[in-house]
């Protein structure tokens, strides 16, 4: 009876004291974090740099675009006389976007009304279209767009789409086989369309990449310059809290960054989030994540603040803006750089908020994009994990 | 049981080519407080990095409470209070927000062992909302060790935490340092002031990462070997210049207000060399040895076996 | 005769409502090794700034190598030279670089130039060390090498500030030895320092405490003055009474 007592007052004992360990855990957490907020908003520089940073780009491009589209001037080029270029003409013209003027012919009348700025747009319908689209079940229609005003551009022509598909969908609304009606779409001046559309997911991928590579590494490295780490490592803490504690207040900075980045583009540049919501956050969280464990890893390699800052603006910031897709096109770079272009975890983060933000499309169409992000991250993590030191060499 | 041991530590830096640690042996006994006294670059820091578990020993083994500094370090990172080299707080923290910061990183609170710090924290407490940069450094040094102290370890680490202060806040600092000894706080301290060695139990002379004598401060000074006179004249510059020029001199130096000489002539024949120079007022008397005077004499012994 | 090289009169800096350097007035005369001691937090490297034509005082007047710290700061770094206890060599430079570099900053010609750096090595042993990096040098060479990069260019004045932190005890000596022969030849040393046994060196020592100088006179008179037997004394007494602890 008295082993009995002693035993089981042990094991209250043990009780107690793993929670206690558990409670302790999550207070040196919470203090860490307190910490990490401290340096953050003490640093009022660095923070006005981050937050004024997106909202600085995002106003200089909504207040340099207008986005008023209405009675857009047009023309339609209709080389193939058909029912089917007739009712497309129609239905284009019944809507109110467009006033449509059929009077060119040849190509280079569509260029020269385009020089003067007459008109907006072009939709060319090829010889035997409504043949191709019966035998074939496939015809092409031409769409040319001024694309010195991309947001414009982009607006007029995702609204021709969506009528030529509205209308293709009223031809066939129950057969197998579909008749697929392809626009053909060009940009013209413009063909890499930088505008507000392809510009916010590329500020997102550049702000959420800037706050943490840079912000994780050099808050790290400056712990080791200030001699603080050596201390923090000569201590009960485990070193992974470290690491944690400089992540959560910067993936909550990023957040709320997303956010305003977010909110701005929808009300001041008319700029609406077709997709999901939450999966654009879920995925920026992965982005942010990724980065997380760059700027970790950055700062395993590095020793000072500036080698750390420099570490992150050559690996992170210029490929971010160069190889992305978001400044150039990809398709129109070298094979080399295509390739490298791969490695870029910001082109998966661009195509993935193109498509969930501009294009609405689920997590079906992006799984892949999405593994490959996810894949870096778990690399990247591990990577840095590893080359977390619990000593000082 | 000793609190600290040492043995036949070596550590190199950049792949063997730096030697910091020479072959290193000592002990420390519990509640002593042991000064390792030598300069900059002498392998100091490396022996307080290695006990602290930051680094490992090429060769050799070390304990610090009884545990093995390898196997056990985690076990020892919450035994050990350290206190880096350089200023190893947040400057853009408060007073009050480094303690508790770092009270929370050992699980503690200001609170549990307030009596231990009581008397330095009362020191700091005006100034608890002022951001630790913008301390001086004497006040700086007060907060590291408060914050070193915070969860009452059983060994002190000290790196040099006196350098770059000033005399009255060595003196206060040190005064803190006999008062935790008296706790029974092993404290490791090193320093490149030889005067604060005297108040050590025990100090060990590092020089090029080698321990050239450990001892008590008064066994070290009666160990040296020659007689040493302290001279002093109205032009000390060309005293000092006339006695080294001198054939029977075997060392000169200022110290102080007096040189401080050693010879193997008489000291009539000394002070008739010195006469014959011209000097006026000469005052020449036999003194104890500091030791720094100690300290000297091995660096001169090894700057003179460097050059041969 | 003698000449005064560095003179204040009252001299006060302040930051807002901190007085910093509180209405300070001495002289130092050329050739003088003068002291300069102080607590931390006392105003010694502000009242070092202001005389060396860093920082402007906010009243008071003070003249350094005959020049006015208010309106000629340009002219008063020509005539002095600085060695703090940090950043003043190129670690990632030769020795001979370094000296190099800086007698060309202060617009030596270059065969003066080559003169002056074969002098220097010559008298600081360095022959052996001349092509090698500054990082490789014991601390205590490099604060010899950056003393002598300090006077290269014959300044009327060398400001030092600490320059012997962290050195050892054989070293210090050596540096002082430094600091010696270039009094000699006419050089003034402003010098501070935390250890007070080279404040016997000095010819003249001040003591700064909370902004004022609250003593000026040579090392013996003021252990005399104060009764007791070092220097070390004398400053605890002074210091001691400060109310001000923090910079």
């Amino acid at each position: 009876m008295k082993y009995f007592i002693n035993w089981h007052e042990r094991q209250n004992v043990r009780q107690i004291s793993t929670t206690c360990f558990c409670n302790e855990k999550m207070k040196q957490l919470a203090s860490f974090v307190k910490k990490e907020f401290y340096h953050v908003f003490r640093d009022w520089k660095t923070l006005l740099m981050l937050f004024g940073l997106p909202v600085i780009q995002i106003m200089l491009f909504g207040f340099a675009l207008t986005n008023e589209i209405k009675n857009a001037d047009i023309v339609v080029v209709d080389n193939a006389h058909d029912l089917a270029s007739q009712q497309i003409t129609d239905k284009i013209a019944g809507s109110n976007f467009f006033s449509v003027r059929k009077t060119l012919r040849s190509p280079s009348q569509i260029d020269a009304a385009f020089k003067e700025g007459k008109i907006k747009l072009a939709v060319v319908f090829p010889v035997n279209f409504n043949e191709d689209l019966l035998h074939l079940n496939k015809a092409s229609i031409q769409i040319l767009a001024d694309a010195s005003d991309p947001n414009t551009a982009t607006t007029l022509v995702n609204y021709i789409s969506s009528i030529v598909s509205d209308y293709q969908s009223q031809l066939a609304p129950t057969a197998n086989v579909p008749y697929a009606i392809l626009p053909e779409v060009r940009m013209l001046y413009n063909p890499d369309l930088k505008g507000a559309p392809n510009f916010v997911p590329g500020v997102m991928a550049m702000v959420l990449l800037l706050v943490c590579v840079m912000m994780t590494s050099v808050s790290i490295v400056r712990e080791k310059e200030l001699g603080t780490m050596e201390v923090l490592l000569v201590s009960p803490v485990k070193p992974l809290m470290v690491i944690v504690s400089k992540a959560i207040p910067y993936l909550v900075l990023s957040l709320i960054n997303l956010s305003a980045i977010l909110i701005l583009s929808v009300y001041l540049l008319d700029l609406p989030i077709k997709g999901s919501l939450l999966l654009l956050f879920a995925e920026s969280a992965l982005l942010i994540v990724t980065a997380l464990s760059l700027g970790l890893l950055i700062s395993t390699i590095t020793s000072s603040q500036q080698s750390a800052m420099f570490a992150s603006m050559m690996g992170m910031m210029l490929p971010t803006m160069l190889l992305s897709g978001y400044m150039f096109p990809i398709e129109n770079m070298p094979v080399v750089l295509q390739v490298i272009s791969n490695i870029v975890p910001a082109k998966w983060y661009y195509i993935i908020v193109k498509s969930v933000m501009l294009k609405g499309l689920g997590f079906s169409s992006i799984w892949k994009e999405t593994l490959i992000l996810t894949g870096m991250t778990v690399f990247f993590a591990i990577l840095s994990l590893r080359n977390f030191k619990i000593r000082l060499e | 049981m000793d609190a600290i041991t040492l043995t036949n530590i070596s550590k190199t830096y950049n792949k063997g080519s730096v030697l910091a640690v020479d072959d290193i042996s000592f002990n420390v006994a519990k509640g002593e407080v042991f000064g390792l006294i030598g300069p900059d670059g002498a392998g100091k820091s490396t022996i307080f990095r290695l006990l602290t578990t930051l680094l490992i020993a090429d060769k050799g083994s070390a304990t610090v409470a009884g545990h093995d500094v390898v196997k056990d370090f985690q076990t020892i990172r919450k035994l050990v209070g350290y206190m880096p080299g350089r200023f190893s707080l947040y400057g853009d923290l408060s007073v009050e927000e480094n303690l508790n910061f770092f009270a929370t990183v050992f699980n503690t609170r200001l609170e549990e062992n307030y009596d231990l710090i009581k008397d330095i924290y009362v020191q700091l407490e005006p100034f608890k909302t002022r951001r630790a940069g913008k301390l001086s450094g004497g006040m700086k040094q007060k907060l590291a060790l408060c914050c070193a102290l915070i969860h009452k370890p059983e060994v002190l680490f000290l790196d040099e935490p006196t350098t770059g202060v000033d005399v009255v806040s060595r003196k206060e600092f040190w005064e803190m340092l006999s008062r935790l000894k008296k706790v029974g706080i092993t404290i490791l301290v090193s320093t490149s002031y030889m005067d604060e060695a005297t108040r050590c139990d025990r100090i060990g002379l590092i020089l090029s990462g080698k321990l050239l004598s450990i001892n008590t401060p008064e066994a070290t000074v009666k160990a040296y070997p020659e007689k040493l006179y302290g001279v002093k004249a109205d032009k000390m510059y060309a005293l000092l210049n006339d006695l080294r020029a001198y054939q029977g001199t075997l060392s000169c130096y200022t110290f102080g207000e007096h040189l401080h000489l050693s010879f193997k002539s008489s000291e009539q024949e000394v002070m008739s060399y010195m006469q014959s120079k011209k000097h006026l007022n000469i005052e020449m008397k036999p003194i104890t040895p500091t030791v720094e005077d100690c300290f000297i004499r091995l660096l001169n012994n090894q700057n003179d076996r460097n050059s041969n | 005769m003698t000449e005064t090289v560095i003179s204040t009169k009252k001299l006060t800096k302040r930051f807002g409502d901190f007085v910093a350097v509180d209405e300070i007035t001495f002289d130092v005369q050329k050739g003088e090794i003068f002291g300069f001691l102080g607590a931390n937090g006392a105003g010694k490297t502000t009242a070092m700034r202001m005389l060396c034509g860093l920082s402007i005082p906010s009243s008071g007047e003070a003249t350094v190598a005959g020049f006015d710290v208010f309106r000629e700061p340009e002219e008063i770094k020509k005539n002095i030279g600085y060695m703090s206890q940090r950043f003043s060599l190129y670690d990632d430079l030769s020795v001979m670089e370094n000296i190099e570099f800086y007698a060309g900053i202060y617009g030596l010609s270059d065969k003066e130039i080559a003169e002056k750096s074969k002098e220097l090595i010559d008298k600081l042993g360095l022959q052996k060390e001349a092509k090698k990096l500054v990082a490789s040098l014991p601390l205590g060479w490099k604060q010899k090498l950056s003393f002598s990069v300090a006077i290269v260019h014959q300044p009327k004045i060398v400001f030092l500030d600490e320059p012997t932190g962290g050195v050892d005890p054989s070293m210090r000596r050596q540096f002082w030895d430094l600091i010696y022969d270039a009094a000699e030849k006419g050089i003034t040393i402003f010098v501070t320092t935390h250890y007070l046994d080279e404040a016997e060196y000095c010819n003249r020592v001040s003591i700064m405490v909370d902004g004022r100088i609250d003593a000026l006179d040579s090392p013996s008179n003021l252990r005399k003055k104060f009764g007791v037997d070092t220097m070390d004394e004398v400053f605890y007494k002074l210091a001691r009474k400060a109310k001000r602890s923090a910079d």
